[in-house]
């Protein structure tokens, strides 16, 4: 009997360790969502973007696109303090993993407020996004980031569903030298063949544009870019 | 015939040995380039490897880092080895004009003349970039270099390391890494309002010039900044990153990732014995916490409760690998908070490294807590648990509330 005693009380301690020990392995996912808290706790869990017009979107952006914006500020080209923190420690090998989880990512766009604006502006917009300025060497948006807006794999992001604030910041950046990436940095050159009111124009024009039903970015391959970008494999 | 085949075989043998010996210097070299991190400084965030360009803030200006690439322009190519053990030994440059302090020669004066060699040969072997100088920024009067001649006499003490003999072979290697070649005092001290790092004794902790964090004393006796890590904890925080005791984060982060987690697990053990002989600091001075620091304190537990403890827990020990503890880190506990707060407003992920490719991370919580609850969840974690740490205000909060700088 005391033997038996003895046995029951052995199993029930091997047993409480046991279910300790599982409630302490538990108690932190071995999940990348939950590894890389600090990216989502502004980005939003599946990426959706934050509520504001300066935490952008990840979900569906190419990982080539995202990996290339890590880099970017880890080699200071791009200039933002938090995300120059953020991405400082990480490996290349890492942000490809994270880049893959949020380009994975497949959740509903928000919608965003639109600042009203003028239909002249918004008729310049729209020449600017669908069928650029020649006469100033201006491409089409669409030459480069799809004839839907959404981008072109790996590494042409949409620019569909973006707040005003947010795309307007980023061409302003450009011309800041706020933001750049490899040369030849195609975006800067285009930038700058824009005047103020046509950041205004193209970013209010983009805003205002209904997300379309399938948001998915295009096929590699699919555009033939109209001018030489690093970020695109030229060289200078 | 056969005499002229012995005479080039015993020719090519002569070339490959000393080609190899050569070979052998220049990963010697590189190994101990990255011992003393000098890529850190004279690597630019965009640059080619140790072409300079980076520029380093100090309280008397900014002062960029030289190209050390063998350019025979705007490099060390016209550089012969006894210029470089000068720079090194005597912190003079190769015009013959005193290098400024922000040159860690202080500490490099340690290392020997085999090592600078070695280091000189490593640089010499990289592809020469042209990168010419860029100007400091320094204040007047700090930018009259004569001043330095001055500031030598006052607080630079020339000398390799000399081995103690009574002591062991790895706590003389962990000695010269860490008070040479690694020049850890160069931030884990105090600075007087000359710039000059306080030596005696050394590693006692202070804050970062210009990056404002807090190194910390890196005693591991009582009272000391490392008090209850054991040897193997403070090789895992080199070598990985993390630790059982604490995290890498802020400038550390960047030791790790340059420096310490390539060294052989050799030197990091030697680091650690050395660290371990550090005698034990004298209790802290009791700061006044401030006359609400129990209110803000209560406040702050409710914040811990809500934004914290999931991962750190409700007992502060932290959660495996993946969160380190809050208890008995001396990082909480510093003795300015400012680490504290930092982590609070900008979290961040730990080093990747290879023995800890994926790291965990932790949000910011500069967006969502204002300068009031991030100053009571602050003070909460320096005076829960067995943590016996000032509080902190409101307005140090504020004081360090910007994303700390790359």
């Amino acid at each position: 009997m005391r033997r038996l005693l003895r046995r029951l009380v052995v199993v029930a301690a091997v047993l409480c360790t046991a279910s300790a020990a599982a409630s302490d392995a538990s108690a932190v996912p071995d999940t990348l969502a939950q590894r890389i808290a600090a990216c989502t706790a502004c980005h939003g869990e599946h990426g959706e973007g934050g509520d504001n017009g300066f935490n952008p979107r990840l979900a569906g952006k190419p990982a080539g696109y995202l990996v290339r914006q890590m880099q970017d500020f880890r080699r200071g080209l791009r200039h933002y303090d938090v995300m120059e923190y953020m991405v400082a420690p990480l490996t290349d090998e890492y942000m490809h993993e994270i880049a893959a989880y949020f380009a994975a990512q497949d959740v509903p766009y928000a919608t965003h407020p639109v600042p009203s604006t003028t239909p002249a502006a918004m008729a310049r917009g729209e020449q600017l996004a669908t069928r650029g300025d020649p006469a100033r060497g201006v491409p089409a948006c669409m030459a480069c980031h799809g004839t839907a807006l959404t981008g072109v794999e790996p590494d042409i992001p949409g620019l569909v569903g973006l707040p005003y604030d947010y795309v307007s910041a980023q061409l302003g950046s450009w011309r800041t030298n706020t933001r750049s990436t490899v040369e030849p940095d195609c975006m800067a050159t285009v930038v700058g063949r824009l005047t103020d009111a046509d950041i205004s124009a193209v970013s209010a024009w983009l805003a205002q544009r209904p997300v379309p039903a399938d948001v998915h970015a295009a096929p590699a391959g699919s555009v033939t870019p109209p001018l030489r970008c690093g970020v695109l494999g030229a060289s200078r | 015939m056969k005499t002229l085949l012995r005479a080039i075989a015993a020719l090519s043998l002569f070339f490959s040995v000393s080609l190899a010996l050569a070979d052998d210097a220049v990963e010697r070299g590189r190994y101990l380039a990255t011992a003393g991190d000098c890529a850190a400084c004279h690597t630019s965030r965009n640059g080619a490897p140790y072409a300079g360009g980076r520029v380093l803030g100090t309280p008397f200006g900014a002062i960029p880092a030289p190209n050390l690439t063998p350019d025979h322009a705007t490099g060390i190519g016209a550089w012969h080895a006894d210029d470089f053990y000068r720079a090194m030994h005597s912190g003079v440059g190769h015009d013959g004009t005193s290098l400024y302090p922000v040159f860690p020669f202080t500490s490099y004066t340690k290392v020997t003349r085999a090592d600078t060699d070695a280091i000189f040969a490593y640089l010499r072997s990289l592809p020469a970039v042209k990168a010419p100088a860029i100007d400091n920024t320094l204040r007047w009067p700090y930018r009259m270099r004569s001043m330095m001649a001055a500031w030598r006499v006052l607080f630079f003490d020339e000398g390799e390391f000399r081995p103690d003999p009574k002591r062991s072979a790895a706590w003389n290697r962990g000695a010269y890494l860490v008070e040479g070649l690694g020049h850890c005092n160069e931030c884990h001290t105090r600075r007087d309002s000359f710039g000059a790092p306080v030596t005696d004794p050394l590693v006692t902790g202070g804050i970062v010039p210009v990056q404002n964090w807090y190194a910390p004393d890196l005693s591991m006796a009582r009272h000391g900044g490392l008090e209850g890590w054991t040897e193997a904890d403070v090789v895992a925080l080199l070598k990985t990153g993390r630790s059982q005791k604490g995290t890498a984060f802020g400038p550390m982060a960047d030791v790790v990732l340059r420096s310490t987690q390539h060294m052989t697990d050799a030197d990091l053990a030697a680091m650690a014995t050395y660290l371990a002989s550090l005698p034990e600091r004298a209790p802290p001075k009791p700061r006044e916490s401030a006359v609400d620091a129990r209110e803000l304190a209560q406040r702050g537990a409710k914040v811990y409760a809500a934004r914290c403890a999931t991962c750190h827990a409700d007992d502060g020990r932290g959660k495996g690998d993946a969160y380190p503890p809050l208890d008995g880190n001396g990082s909480v506990t510093d003795p300015t908070g400012i680490n504290a707060i930092r982590m609070v407003l900008s979290g961040g992920f730990a080093p990747a490294t290879p023995g800890n490719p994926r790291p965990y991370s932790m949000p910011p919580f500069s967006q969502t807590l204002d300068d009031d609850d991030a100053a009571a969840v602050v003070t909460y974690i320096r005076q829960a648990w067995s943590n016996k740490a000032a509080s902190v205000s409101p307005g140090d909060v504020r004081a360090y509330r910007s994303t700390p700088g790359t």
